[in-house]
């Protein structure tokens, strides 16, 4: 029962959400500068031919009446066509996404392979050799661009190494260069929080119980501090993962992956209206539901926030 | 199994290193603790207490603590010299604790049942079932009944007093033969502080533990101690059976504290606070360390320390020691 208000709570923030995201989107993408119809028509157009495909696309009628027929198309999660290709909105993002998908999943995981064993190893030997490597890690992580790091995997691995393929998405091995690619900053975020919390639990007054009772080190650090330190990291490592849903423009670009996130970014360009607000519509849904999973994973390992 | 019906600390000396600084919280203390005794460990913030029942835990600190001289005997074995395992092997199982503030010192994601059972399964070798069937026995001993429902319950779901029966039971689960209290009811209410001192005491006799009692709260002190030691500064400065110590004290601190507390008798007076602080275990003064609170004291005092010496007892053959130039003086208020 408390689940299913958990459920219905979640359900209305996320409408909530969708429309004030929606209107936002809405606007701004009116106010910036740029008409789809001038694209389009290209430079040489006649004013008649413009006024034509603004006809056709439907911006030539009052925004606020345009705002209407968008909120309502919302409501039957019809998000329209492209005005560029023609084609449906729906049906464009859930061709890329699958990509976009399978980068996220593999580049979180393997973000998570490198930076918990290394955040618990440099929390519980600090100072050592592995601390340091962490914090040398950590900064270049944070430090090298991704566009960079991406150049310079497929220069190594793709060239001079040609373990995995220069182009092409149509297998895992294809994702494994860049995945790594986005993993290595989020690794860096996730390894921080890892040590700090890790230090921060071993620090705490159940762990001098837990030593009392003379139990092992591997018992006090694997089974009652990481498990405490866990509930931070996850959080974080969820928006992380919510934000890598949403696709990733520079490491797509130089992978030449079609993704999400070129598939949005050339829609800005080209100033495709419902393209865009499909897209960020959809990046919200799949934001929300992300948190959602995270809240769930998140009481799970906190018992004093059981779902309510 | 090694004799293990007496702990007893001798000359512990211990100090804090930090950067250029030493601070030397413990300057020699010895007590003894006997089996089926309460032994009460009695003095300021600041005296050396917990240092005191941390290092018998071998739960100092290890990058800051250094222990410059002394022993700590569990019957015929000096604790202080056995490996890391070894000690592991005692903790818990043959001398246990239980600390100030249950809320903190339980683990908040772990059910309760756990925290008792991976002892039972560490030290005692049960499988899963016999371990939660002892669980179940310790909780009706520390006299929680509400069984398996207590056992799946996370510490949050418990109110101040369960969260130290279970802190309790975590300590006894092993049937140790020695436990420590640190402050075990400080935190706690004070109509729950007599149900948790009258379970110890109970406990002491059904599992015939000696109790290392720390407290700051003389009137707690009273009423459950066999045997007192006062604590000042990092030393001893006297020690005797409870009755031989608050009948006839020869330290004038020992003095001092007990005229602080509060008493019935002494309604509408003022309270006798002492007045300064403990000083800092950086910057211990020369001689008795208590000379700058004490009203006694003279031009000795500011420069020896005075030895621990045997004191007459008024009640025969027992032993009372005290640390004191002046101990033979009249106490004139």
């Amino acid at each position: 029962m408390e689940f299913f208000l958990f459920i219905v709570r979640r359900t209305f923030r996320l409408i909530l959400t969708i429309l004030i995201i929606s209107t936002i989107i809405f606007f701004v993408i009116r106010v910036i500068p740029g008409d789809p119809a001038l694209v389009i028509a290209g430079i040489d157009a006649s004013e008649e031919d413009i006024q034509a495909i603004r006809a056709r696309l439907g911006t030539d009628i009052p925004v606020i009446e345009q705002y209407g027929t968008w909120l309502l198309d919302i409501v039957r999660f019809d998000f329209g066509e492209s005005m560029i290709s023609g084609a449906s909105v729906n049906k464009l993002i859930m061709e890329r996404f699958p990509l976009t998908l399978s980068l996220a999943v593999l580049g979180i995981i393997l973000g998570i392979i490198i930076a918990i064993p290394l955040g618990v190893l440099s929390a519980v030997h600090r100072w050592s050799f592995w601390d340091y490597f962490g914090m040398v890690y950590s900064q270049m992580g944070m430090a090298i661009p991704s566009f960079w790091l991406g150049m310079i995997l497929l220069l190594a691995f793709a060239v001079k190494i040609p373990i995995f393929p220069l182009f092409g998405s149509d297998s895992l091995k294809n994702l494994v260069l860049p995945a790594l690619a986005l993993g290595f900053a989020r690794a860096a975020v996730i390894l921080r929080l890892t040590r700090a919390s890790m230090v921060e639990e071993l620090s705490k007054e159940y762990i001098i119980t837990a030593r009392a009772k003379g139990l092992t080190d591997k018992m006090i650090r694997y089974k009652h501090a990481l498990r405490n330190a866990m509930i931070a990291v996850v959080t974080v490592t969820g928006i992380q993962f919510g934000y890598m849903l949403g696709g990733a423009i520079i490491v797509e670009q130089v992978f030449s992956l079609p993704g999400l996130g070129r598939l949005f970014l050339y829609a800005i360009y080209q100033r495709d209206f419902p393209l865009i607000q499909g897209g960020v519509v959809f990046i919200a849904v799949i934001f929300s539901l992300v948190n959602f999973g995270v809240d769930i994973l998140y009481s799970f390992l906190n018992p004093k926030i059981r779902i309510s | 199994m090694a004799e293990t019906n007496t702990l007893e600390i001798k000359d512990l000396d211990i100090s804090f290193i930090q950067g250029e600084k030493e601070a030397n919280a413990l300057r020699g203390i010895s007590l003894k603790l006997k089996s089926k005794e309460v032994h009460s460990l009695v003095g300021e913030s600041g005296s050396g207490k917990t240092v005191t029942s941390t290092c018998v835990m071998g739960l100092l600190p290890e990058q800051i603590a250094r222990i410059n001289r002394g022993e700590i005997f569990l019957g015929d074995r000096n604790i202080l010299s056995l490996d890391e395992k070894e000690q592991r092997e005692i903790r818990g199982k043959e001398i246990a604790m239980v600390f100030q503030e249950p809320a903190r010192y339980l683990n908040p994601t772990m059910k309760v049942g756990e925290q008792i059972t991976e002892m039972l399964r560490l030290h005692l070798g049960m499988d899963k079932h016999q371990a939660v069937e002892r669980a179940l026995e310790i909780l009706s001993l520390v006299g929680l009944d509400g069984g398996k429902r207590i056992l799946n319950s996370y510490p949050h779901e418990l109110s101040g007093g369960m969260k130290q029966r279970i802190m309790i039971a975590i300590a006894i689960s092993c049937d140790p033969a020695f436990l420590i209290a640190d402050e075990p009811t400080t935190a706690l209410d004070v109509t729950l502080q007599l149900q948790i001192l009258n379970l110890i005491l109970s406990l002491k006799n059904s599992l015939d533990m000696g109790i290392l009692f720390i407290s700051h709260d003389l009137r707690v002190v009273k009423d459950i101690s066999d045997w007192v030691s006062v604590i000042y500064a990092g030393r001893i400065v006297e020690s005797a059976s409870k009755s031989e110590l608050f009948s006839n004290p020869r330290h004038p601190y020992s003095r001092m504290l007990f005229d602080s507390i509060p008493d019935a008798a002494k309604r509408g007076k003022r309270l006798k606070a002492i007045p300064g602080k403990v000083p800092d275990a950086e910057n211990i003064p020369e001689g008795c360390a208590f000379h700058t609170r004490c009203p006694l004291a003279e031009d000795i005092c500011r420069t020896v320390q005075p030895e621990t010496r045997d004191v007459p007892a008024v009640g025969g053959d027992e032993s009372h020691t005290a640390a004191c130039h002046l101990m033979e003086k009249q106490w004139k208020n």
